[in-house]
């Protein structure tokens, strides 16, 4: 066990905490946790400032319910990288490019793994988008809800993201 | 552009530390955590999750009863919801992170989710190109933003007893010595 791993509270203890930071901003903002649609915004606000007529990116604005904005959730998904920034500053460095488990079955190549990250970056972000809800904001936020979108969503995302992980790193 | 009160990006901003900051208290930023999960050799991951789901639900519909919230249910689009459960998920395998966990991985210095969330950032942007043609398509058969006690036609208090339940049940085998 590494030394963060025997710094880490008991997941209970994280869960609960969660929780309660729900309902705290379910009073404070009157929604959940949340951090994809600011990727959405982002990626809205890149194409208006690169090229606004090109990427026909007006016709996405049109096209979407809910107007992109820099809101309390953009400020939200900007807060998480600080949050954990305070927190590992603690624990001591930790520069670990490319993970044990991955470099076991895929070696120590710093580029594959950049590529691999990337490649499921985009894809999650793809699926996050289409569902409008990721690991938060529907498997959290939206099954304490008891939001049977999110309950449909946090199911069939559990199945293909066991069967994936076993393809990809599982016994051959 | 909207942009939101200064105040009200000051509260978001403090939120979202709160959330890093437990996430990376809880160990799960991690890739190799992730991954086992999934692959089930370990269950931290699912617990945090479902904890996290056990007391915001008592909580949350707590505060709605006594006025001081409303719900935001999203709706339920089968095609969406399912098409994109499927990419999400093989998306989280290939790299070892989820949304909230990639930018908690970036604070916490881990390099390969930096390009993990620069993947993101381009899967947003393809996104905005796809969506306008497929919008009629994800929206088949949209039920609406609909809850499985109204589903069911069941109150709701069975369902978050039978989440806290489970939870605490999970906690007390994992107690005994």
């Amino acid at each position: 066990m590494s030394t963060s791993e025997r710094q880490a509270w008991s997941p209970y203890v994280v869960g609960a905490g969660i929780g309660a930071l729900e309902a705290f901003a379910f009073v404070t903002a009157k929604k959940g946790l949340g951090v994809t649609t600011p990727f959405e915004t982002a990626a809205v606000l890149a194409q208006q400032k690169v090229a606004p007529e090109a990427s026909r990116v007006n016709r996405f604005i049109a096209a979407r319910d809910e107007a992109p904005a820099v809101d309390w959730e953009f400020a939200l998904a900007s807060g998480v990288a600080v949050g954990s920034w305070l927190v590992a500053r603690g624990q001591g460095p930790e520069a670990r490019a490319v993970p044990r488990l991955w470099a076991r079955r895929y070696g120590p190549g710093v580029g594959r793994r950049y590529a691999a990250a990337f490649a499921g970056g985009a894809l999650m972000m793809l699926g996050a988008r289409t569902a409008k809800g990721c690991t938060s904001g529907h498997g959290i936020t939206g099954t304490l809800q008891l939001a049977a979108s999110s309950w449909l969503f946090s199911a069939v995302m559990a199945v293909s993201a066991a069967a994936t992980a076993r393809w990809l790193f599982g016994r051959r | 552009m909207r942009v939101d009160p200064i105040g009200k990006l000051l509260l978001g901003l403090g939120t979202g530390v709160a959330f890093g900051a437990l996430l990376e208290k809880g160990g799960v930023a991690r890739h190799d955590m992730i991954v086992r999960q999934l692959l089930l050799h370990d269950g931290r991951v699912a617990t945090v999750m479902g904890t996290a789901a056990a007391v915001g639900a008592v909580g949350v519909y707590a505060l709605e009863r006594a006025g001081k919230t409303q719900l935001s249910v999203k709706p339920l689009q089968p095609v969406a919801i399912v098409g994109g459960g499927v990419l999400f998920g093989a998306g989280v395998a290939l790299l070892g992170y989820c949304p909230g966990t990639s930018l908690a991985a970036v604070g916490a210095g881990r390099r390969d989710a930096v390009a993990g969330v620069l993947g993101m950032l381009a899967g947003a942007v393809v996104f905005t190109w796809l969506y306008p043609r497929f919008k009629a398509q994800l929206e088949a058969g949209n039920q609406g933003k609909v809850t499985l006690p109204e589903v069911t036609r069941t109150p709701r208090w069975p369902w978050i007893a039978g989440l806290s339940a489970l939870i605490a049940g999970r906690a007390a085998l994992e107690a005994r010595p």
